[in-house]
């Protein structure tokens, strides 16, 4: 297996008496599409936002690419290729999409035109073309979840934390977002995924991580982790594993 | 980019034009108190309207500015352009001081406006009580008409001067409308969690419009030194000051290019409409002015300038 391009070390940080999240180590090797899995609450926005540099830890450190970024500013982290998306959606309203996108190809373009004509492209590839000169106020959910992906992408970055970008889309529009993100992958791009589609995740992921009350309880591939008795519990309740065994 | 520039061109000449026909004094004097107030307005919409920083206490850097060079012109015996440098290299660090401050300890919205308001205010007390300002009685700048003293014998002079600033004003606002530093600052007005997960700095980002828009308060402080002559804590450091400027840019519409000028304009025509109409009622125009404020605000939300578009809206979805 690959060098890990990002490895979390005993990541843990408290909200007053919440322990959010927990002694947390994992190692994500380059060029993998992985998946974080959990119950809401779990603390899955919460270690995206250790490992992008929103929130600093407690304890633990975050190694990024050999180097230890623990605690590194989200724009450091950007301009070093990792790059997150939002779980609630975080649009320039006032701007059209094409000048959102823009701003993200802007990181590494200095001119205008460079940035808006790279801003094209990466509208193509995530299917919001045809939208380009709209305000991003007046695009539906699921075209902002597209530009908070294509925003991301214009960055370029070698490692994308996706945060529910399939959340609140119908299923039509879950299996026309689920081939953009194998486009990434397949274009180079690592990517951890936050998700609770659990189609896309069995579509998707190589490698699949399952946290629950801020600890890893679970590891591997995502039909292994789907049949992990401690992973059923986390999301359907102490005992039901068993009483599945005894139905079954 | 072409299109505000021929804007602004032609935008510059048609005011040299109106200023070199006509003759009498009230409108020269209009045409100079529009263009400071479209200076302030201007300046005021760099940080306000663009990077959705709502400062309350513009007044700070005019004040340093005019400050900066009445200290250097009638104390120190400085030439007038060099100490007009002067003030607007003073009010360009005022405000970096103040935003690296404020933007250091993350304050936002009200809590920005809260501390920009009481900087203008400290410093307005600091004049009257530092003994190098003149106090409370304030500085008076001599009358010297020449160019190399930038006094001009006629208002068509100084009309000169704050069209300069207005013009270049015009050309940051232009240039942060097209170039990755104000897609940027847009985007961190927009969003500054958005902003920072893909790669902007947000704070270099706020301090940078921040010193931009010191600079241009600074130099409308130096320009108002030089026409008055006249200037004292209340003057340069009060309220009003700031109120001008934010309003004129909010009536005007916030981040725009044009909204600023034409805000400026408007109020000024409302102040003076209203002063001659009901002038024999005093505190009448007051009221009408304020009144007039209060609908514009609450149905033009995007002022004056965004007009247009929320009126083409309307048409093209009629339409379509």
């Amino acid at each position: 297996m690959a060098e890990p391009l990002l490895q979390l070390e005993n990541l843990s940080i408290a909200f007053g008496g919440l322990r959010a999240v927990q002694g947390v180590s994992l190692a994500l090797p380059a060029g993998t599409l992985g998946a974080l899995i959990g119950p809401n609450g779990a603390g899955k926005t919460t270690l995206f936002a250790l490992m992008s540099g929103f929130l600093v830890p407690d304890t633990g450190r975050v190694r990024y690419a050999g180097a230890d970024i623990t605690g590194r500013a989200p724009h450091l982290n950007a301009r070093d290729g990792l790059t997150r998306t939002f779980q609630i959606v975080q649009p320039f309203a006032a701007q059209t999409v094409r000048e959102n996108i823009a701003v993200g190809a802007h990181l590494h373009e200095p001119k205008r035109a460079a940035a808006l004509a790279a801003a094209e492209r990466v509208a193509e590839r995530v299917g919001l073309a045809t939208q380009l000169d709209k305000p991003a106020a007046d695009l539906t959910v699921a075209g902002r979840k597209r530009l908070e992906l294509a925003r991301a992408l214009a960055t370029r970055p070698k490692l994308l934390l996706l945060d529910e970008v399939l959340a609140g889309l119908n299923p039509q529009e879950v299996a026309e977002m689920i081939p953009v993100v194998r486009g990434i992958a397949d274009g180079g791009v690592t990517v951890l995924m936050i998700e609770h589609v659990m189609q896309a995740v069995m579509n998707l992921a190589q490698q699949v991580w399952v946290l629950a009350q801020g600890q890893l309880i679970a590891e591997g591939t995502p039909a292994s982790v789907t049949s992990d008795a401690k992973v059923i519990e986390a999301y359907l309740g102490h005992g039901t594993a068993e009483r599945l065994r005894a139905a079954a | 980019m072409t299109r505000d520039l021929l804007g602004i061109a032609a935008f510059a000449l048609a005011v040299i034009a109106a200023t070199v026909l006509l003759s009498s004094g009230v409108w020269l004097n209009a045409i100079m108190m529009t263009l400071y107030a479209a200076l302030l307005a201007l300046a005021w919409n760099l940080l306000g309207g663009f990077g959705g920083q709502f400062s309350f206490g513009h007044a700070l850097f005019f004040g340093t500015g005019a400050y900066a060079s009445a200290v250097a012109q009638v104390t120190h015996g400085v030439n007038a352009w060099a100490a007009l440098a002067l003030a607007v290299a003073a009010a360009a660090a005022v405000g970096g001081f103040v935003g690296a401050l404020a933007f250091r300890y993350g304050l936002k919205g009200s809590y920005f406006a809260l501390v920009t308001l009481a900087f203008a205010e400290v410093f307005r007390i600091l004049a009257v009580s530092a003994g190098f300002t003149g106090g409370g009685v304030g500085m008076m700048l001599p009358l010297k008409e020449s160019f190399a003293n930038l006094q001009f014998g006629s208002r068509k002079g100084s009309i000169g001067l704050v069209l300069g600033f207005v013009v270049a004003a015009l050309l940051v606002t232009a240039w942060l409308r097209h170039s990755r530093y104000g897609a940027q600052l847009q985007a961190v007005r927009d969003n500054e969690d958005a902003a920072r997960a893909i790669g902007v700095d947000p704070r270099r980002t706020k301090l940078v419009a921040t010193v931009l828009s010191a600079a241009f308060m600074g130099a409308a402080g130096a320009f108002y030194l030089q026409v008055f002559q006249y200037i004292d804590p209340g003057l340069a450091f009060g309220a009003h000051v700031s109120v001008e400027a934010l309003v004129g840019a909010i009536v005007g519409g916030m981040g725009t290019l044009w909204g600023p000028v034409l805000g400026a304009a408007v109020l000024h025509l409302l102040a003076e409409g209203t002063r001659n109409l009901f002038g024999a009622l005093p505190g009448l125009n007051m009221v009408i002015y304020g009144a007039v404020l209060v609908l514009i605000v609450m149905f033009m939300p995007r002022g004056l300038a965004g007009l247009g578009r929320s009126v083409r809206d309307v048409w093209k979805g009629g339409r379509g």
